[in-house]
């Protein structure tokens, strides 16, 4: 058909068209365009299987070496002496436990309300700025904010502490919940606030009745995902909680917590406590995993609650 | 009594017509909230400058650029250069992005174009629980079951076959810069994985289907229409990335092996800005060497904000969010 | 079933090109292989039958135009004719299609070679943003290696013209493709399309998207392609079927109801829907 250019001269490499060949492909470059296609879809799949491979080992391992190791004991005791058989992390989870604790009481009222600012007055200066910092500050890495925190609580305080720890891992909740609960609220619709205000609701009222209760679970997903990630936090601990052989209640002195429990048993010489760090991992894991199936309960109760 | 607005139910007292003191407590609650707004900038002014007058001594007593320059790591001595920790944090977090970018592209490309999207769904959650394993199990995991698993198979596979290049010399430890880099690109893969696919669902479909229509195979498609489209987010995505390994900790700091030095052979040894922070911290005996340690600190911090600000622009010039 | 090929068999092509359709017995089983025919062809997204069962003969080398209301069928019928119907997730055919007389969906048939021998352009112009105007032109060459630059030039020129685009845009074709006015990218998807060089365009509501000055354009560009290649526009437009094409076919509700030459589909229409929907009476 095809086979003449429009001015009537064969058009070279046409061939004329006979039922049956024509669709099938021939010649070398089709070929090596169906066998490249082919070679780069196959990468790209194997490349899934190579990236979800570590996932499955550290998991796996987590739980080959860890398993055994969680009972009760492990839950209720604090650390052994050295050479002693037994003992337990409890003191970390305890700690652990504690200096979220402390730091949610920084990060959660400061992120909170910086968040409802920038997600009601979006284009303000103060807001498209601040925005920009909470961005830099999530990029920061955790150690950066553990030195900070040393040298405001530690050093004026002359000694690790609770409150230190609490404040470094408070920092870096607070540009996370900044962010979630910006992006929360600016996806509420207009006509909420309008309905309210419309019915002569003063604007203050408004959001804090009528709008954060709308964007409450979106707020909560947000809160919880910080908390996960600041459970596992260690590095910015490691001077300013520091860590503590026995269980301690108190705001002012050092605090065990699981993640710097598992580093310090992980890098010792001890056999025994290289057993512990396992358990330890595999407790730190399935409590953060909870945390965010938390998460993910909570987001399908509000699309349940949407529809 | 309630009243239902949109499906909330609001108190009636709330519904209350006050002129003057409305507006004015509206005032005030813009300002409230203003305040704790702010106070996040001031957060990252105040860390800055605490880090900065925290390093002043070890930058007076050593000279910036000779600090900066210098190769040897003594506390004992009180010589303190940070170059060994510098070119260490370089070379993990760079190698790490060599290893991951592929992996995590092409992981993402799957996810978008290829995958069926039952099969997205379910996978996309594994990624994510990738990203939220803590460091520190890493790094457990680094220690026990990679670095055997370097010391044993990888390294001396790298050292019979590329032993030629320089890289791929010496005694194959497990514990170094190759094995610290393997981890990091296990680690910053989510990320670039996340990121990139979901600019590549931007793509629009009408673009792609004029590519199919003019007779291309899938990986034309996706090389000449979805790719170039996602270009800006996928770099951006990378370089986000690039700023997590700079800034990676424990992990790093539990397979690296801690001496300060500067090798070319990746089965070597080495020492990260992060790491050493981390583990010589609660050692500084002396001023000299705890300014030192934060001078290190407020390096990092300058690298990392400029690598993230960076990052940022990118992604938000693809997708106009940011 | 065959009530369509009545009256395709017994009028004259409104044109002077020499072929004008194929030859059909009344059981579909002898065709001369020419032209494109669609055997009892079923289409469907997951479980919802969209097409009932299409039996229709499209002459080449002249322009057939699909109308009906939205949601008949019309556009999914085009898009199984070249293959890309398929691209939609679930979506799959039952029967054939057969493109000079070779089944194109048989297992042997790839869909890349089918959608080179026949193109496709869009409702919304869709030129790739990430190419400057002659990359978008010879993008489509590329895939099959044609390197050399004097044969792109050569290629880019001529299909420019054929597409009425060149003089607008000669000394500028390193600017984006996505620079261009709604009509002027319409015009070089048309160009890309043309230069692969295909034997049948298909128009998915070409112009539906432009203001009514690139719309005359295009219809004016469609009367000068249609002595070289096979046209199959869908639209929405009676009018305009009316004006560029030679045949028309009208669905409804996922069924073929007519199929005639166009003079005689709207001025002496053999179904009642038919007669209905060019009157005006529904839409």
């Amino acid at each position: 058909m095809a086979d003449l250019a429009n001015d009537g001269r064969k058009v070279k490499g046409s061939k004329a068209s006979s039922a049956g060949t024509e669709f099938s492909g021939i010649g070398f470059s089709y070929w090596r365009r169906k066998v490249t296609s082919g070679f780069f879809t196959g990468l790209f799949s194997s490349s899934v299987l190579i990236v979800l491979l570590p996932l499955l080992l550290i998991i796996g391992y987590l739980f080959f070496k860890g398993a055994s190791s969680v009972n009760l004991n492990f839950f209720i005791h604090r650390p052994a002496p050295v050479g002693e058989a037994g003992g337990g992390m409890g003191n970390g989870i305890i700690g652990s436990l504690f200096i979220v604790g402390l730091a949610s009481l920084l990060g959660i009222p400061v992120g909170l309300l910086g968040g409802i600012f920038l997600g009601e007055f979006p284009h303000n200066k103060l807001s498209t700025v601040t925005r920009f910092v909470a961005d830099v500050l999530n990029g920061t890495p955790s150690i950066v904010m553990g030195v900070f925190a040393y040298t405001v609580v530690v050093l004026p305080m002359k000694s690790f502490s609770a409150i230190a720890g609490g404040f470094a891992l408070g920092v870096m909740m607070i540009p996370t919940i900044i962010r979630t609960t910006d992006e929360i609220l600016q996806t509420v619709p207009l006509t909420i606030r309008e309905a309210s205000l419309a019915l002569g609701v003063p604007y203050w009222r408004t959001v804090l009745s009528v709008v954060l209760r709308s964007a409450k679970s979106g707020i909560v997903t947000g809160i919880l995902l910080s908390i996960a990630r600041v459970l596992g936090e260690t590095a910015p601990l490691l001077f300013t909680s520091f860590n503590n052989a026995f269980f301690s209640y108190s705001f002012t002195q050092p605090i065990s917590s699981l993640s710097v429990q598992i580093f310090s048993y992980a890098i010792s010489p001890y056999e025994d406590w290289h057993r512990q760090a396992w358990a330890g991992a595999l407790v730190l894991v399935v409590g953060i995993l909870a945390v965010n199936l938390a998460v993910r309960a909570f987001s399908r109760q509000k699309y349940e609650q949407t529809v | 009594m309630a009243v239902e607005i949109e499906g909330i139910f609001v108190p009636q007292e709330a519904i209350k017509v006050e002129r003057k003191s409305a507006v004015q407590a509206d005032h005030v609650f813009k300002f409230v909230l203003g305040v704790f707004a702010f106070s996040v900038v001031v957060l990252l002014v105040w860390l800055g400058i605490q880090l900065y007058i925290s390093s002043l001594p070890a930058f007076k007593a050593l000279g910036f650029w000779d600090f900066i320059k210098g190769t040897t790591w003594d506390p004992v001595s009180g010589v303190f250069g940070a170059l060994p920790f510098i070119y260490g944090t370089i070379v993990t977090s760079f190698l790490a992005l060599l290893i991951a970018t592929p992996l995590g592209v092409g992981t993402a490309l799957f996810l978008a174009e290829l995958s069926p999207k039952w099969l997205k769904r379910s996978l996309q959650p594994l990624v994510e629980l990738l990203a939220g394993i803590p460091s520190v199990i890493y790094g457990l995991w680094g220690i026990f079951i990679l670095s055997p698993l370097m010391a044993n198979t990888v390294e001396p596979f790298l050292s019979a076959r590329l032993g030629f290049l320089p890289f791929f010399r010496g005694y194959p430890l497990g514990i170094g810069f190759l094995t610290a880099a393997v981890i990091l690109a296990i680690m910053i893969v989510p990320f670039i994985i996340s990121v990139s696919t979901e600019v590549l669902s931007t793509v629009p479909t009408p673009l792609k289907e004029g590519m199919y229509a003019l007779g291309a195979t899938r990986w034309e498609t996706m090389k000449k229409v979805a790719l170039p489209y996602a270009r800006s987010g996928i770099f951006g995505s990378i370089i986000l990335a690039l700023a997590r390994a700079l800034g990676e900790t424990m992990a790093v700091t539990m397979v690296i092996g801690n001496t300060p030095q500067i090798s070319k052979s990746l089965f070597d040894p080495g020492y990260t800005m992060a790491a050493v922070i981390a583990n010589e911290f609660t050692e500084a005996t002396s001023d000299s060497y705890l300014s030192a340690l934060v001078a290190i600190a407020f390096i990092l911090l300058l690298i990392t904000l400029l690598v993230n600000a960076v990052a940022r622009w990118l992604i938000w010039r693809t997708t106009g969010v940011k | 079933m065959n009530r369509q090929y009545d009256n395709f068999v017994s009028h004259q092509s409104p044109t002077n090109n020499h072929l004008s359709g194929n030859q059909m017995s009344s059981e579909l089983n002898i065709v001369d292989g020419t032209g494109i025919v669609a055997q009892d062809l079923k289409a469907y997204f997951g479980n919802l039958e969209v097409l009932k069962g299409i039996n229709i003969s499209i002459s080449k080398k002249l322009v057939t135009a699909f109308i009906g209301p939205s949601g008949c069928g019309k556009t999914t019928f085009l898009r199984t004719l070249n293959r890309m119907h398929e691209l939609a997730p679930n979506a799959y055919i039952k029967g054939r299609v057969l493109v000079d007389g070779t089944d194109i969906y048989t297992s042997s048939v790839d869909p890349v070679l089918v959608r080179r021998k026949i193109g496709m352009v869009f409702q919304k112009p869709n030129p790739f943003p990430t190419m400057s105007i002659y990359d978008n032109v010879v993008a489509g060459l590329k895939l099959t290696g044609m390197h050399r630059r004097k044969e792109l030039d050569q290629t880019v020129e001529k299909s420019l013209v054929q597409a009425a685009l060149w003089d607008e845009v000669k000394d500028s074709l390193h600017k984006s493709g996505a620079s261009l006015s709604g009509g002027q990218q319409q015009r070089l998807c048309i160009a890309r399309t043309l230069a692969v060089n295909p034997e049948v365009i298909l128009m998915d509501e070409p112009a539906s998207a432009l203001d009514p000055l690139s719309t005359a354009k295009i219809e004016e560009l469609i009367f000068q392609l249609k002595n070289t290649y096979t046209i199959i526009i869908v639209t929405h437009n009676m009018q305009q079927a009316a004006r560029v094409s030679d045949f028309t076919a009208f669905f409804y509700l996922g069924e073929l109801i007519e199929f005639s030459a166009t003079s005689d589909m709207f001025t002496r229409p053999k179904k009642k829907q038919t007669e209905d929907y060019i009157t005006g009476r529904f839409g």
